[in-house]
């Protein structure tokens, strides 16, 4: 299945936002998600599913002003 | 006031002393951040969002351990649903109701689109989020934030960025005087101390700044001399300024002086 994660074409085979962010390595508590625009709640990653052509945000602390 | 007691500045139920806001980005290392963070005596921080894979943790663990509360911002969001979605992933991953939205209307000024930021701040006021709006200095768009439910402004002072100070000092005096209750912050476009100053003896009730810290030559040495800018300039306004008037007066008493006589 191709998605586009974070603004780029992304190849997966995770069903779900919580097994694609498996597949990344990344820690759960870690990021916050957004699946085509809306967010994806942590508690909802494992019932969120994801399909061919989703944007997928995947989003960490970063500095601002 | 009087200096023994204690000058607070309340934000949606929080309580802090110090009235300097400070961002967090473009500091030359992380250790200056965290220096300035302390020099200027922030209890609150910007952040922002970053898509995953592009940095490290390192920033995340300095900001915790600075003990600052932080102010998650949706920088970069060009349209009301970006900057609703943003504020949300930001609540969940930063566990703080307050958010700096910013809905950014210009790319060169980085105008704010205060349509779209009325519309956004109605949206996330209503599901709960505490909301500190990065405005102009349009007294019709505060009233419109504040009929959405926000109960802090930021007004501008200038485009983010530019250091120019305050571009228009009517505006802001105005805005000021047209609404005594409501907490105002600057947030933007100040350079120097001297401009922090100008706002707090206008009345505002604190200032928001990254570049001319973390840009200025010594950030560290900066954030000191903005922080004590920002303390004079809210001790002047307590203390009330005199007028400025056109003809001399004198300070010393006349009569009885030597010399003197009566005119």
């Amino acid at each position: 299945m191709r998605i586009v994660l974070n603004g780029k074409a992304h190849e997966t085979g995770a069903l779900t936002l919580a097994a694609l962010l498996e597949e990344m390595g990344v820690g759960e508590n870690r990021v916050a998600t957004a699946v085509n625009g809306r967010f994806a709640p942590r508690p909802m990653r494992a019932a969120t599913p994801l399909s061919d052509g989703d944007a997928v945000e995947v989003v960490s602390p970063m500095e601002g002003g | 006031m009087d200096g023994s007691s204690p000058d607070r500045l309340v934000l949606y139920g929080e309580t802090v002393v110090s009235r300097l806001l400070l961002g967090t980005a473009q500091y030359p290392s992380p250790d200056r951040l965290a220096r300035a963070v302390a020099a200027g005596g922030a209890e609150i921080v910007t952040v922002s969002l970053r898509r995953e894979g592009t940095g490290g943790t390192a920033f995340w663990e300095l900001v915790r351990a600075s003990g600052a509360r932080v102010l998650p911002n949706t920088a970069g969001c060009r349209s009301v649903s970006e900057a609703v979605t943003t504020a949300h992933m930001a609540r969940e991953l930063f566990e703080t109701p307050w958010i700096k939205l910013e809905v950014i209307g210009d790319d060169d000024t980085l105008q704010p689109d205060v349509f779209g930021l009325v519309e956004a701040a109605r949206i996330l006021c209503a599901e709960g989020f505490e909301v500190f709006p990065y405005t102009t200095d349009d007294l019709g768009v505060a009233n419109r934030l504040l009929d959405a439910g926000c109960r802090v402004l930021m007004p501008w002072a200038a485009p983010i960025g530019t250091g120019q100070g305050v571009s228009d000092p009517y505006a802001l005096r105005s805005l000021r005087a047209r609404l005594p209750e409501v907490v105002m912050i600057v947030d933007a476009g100040l350079g120097r101390p001297s401009h922090a100053a100008e706002v707090m003896e206008m009345g505002y009730d604190a200032v928001l700044l990254n570049t001319a810290v973390a840009k200025a030559g010594d950030p560290v040495a900066m954030a000191r001399a903005f922080g004590l800018a920002v303390e004079a300039g809210r001790l002047a306004h307590l203390a009330r300024a005199i007028e400025a008037r056109d003809m001399a007066a004198p300070s010393t008493p006349v009569a009885g002086t030597p010399f003197w006589t009566d005119p």
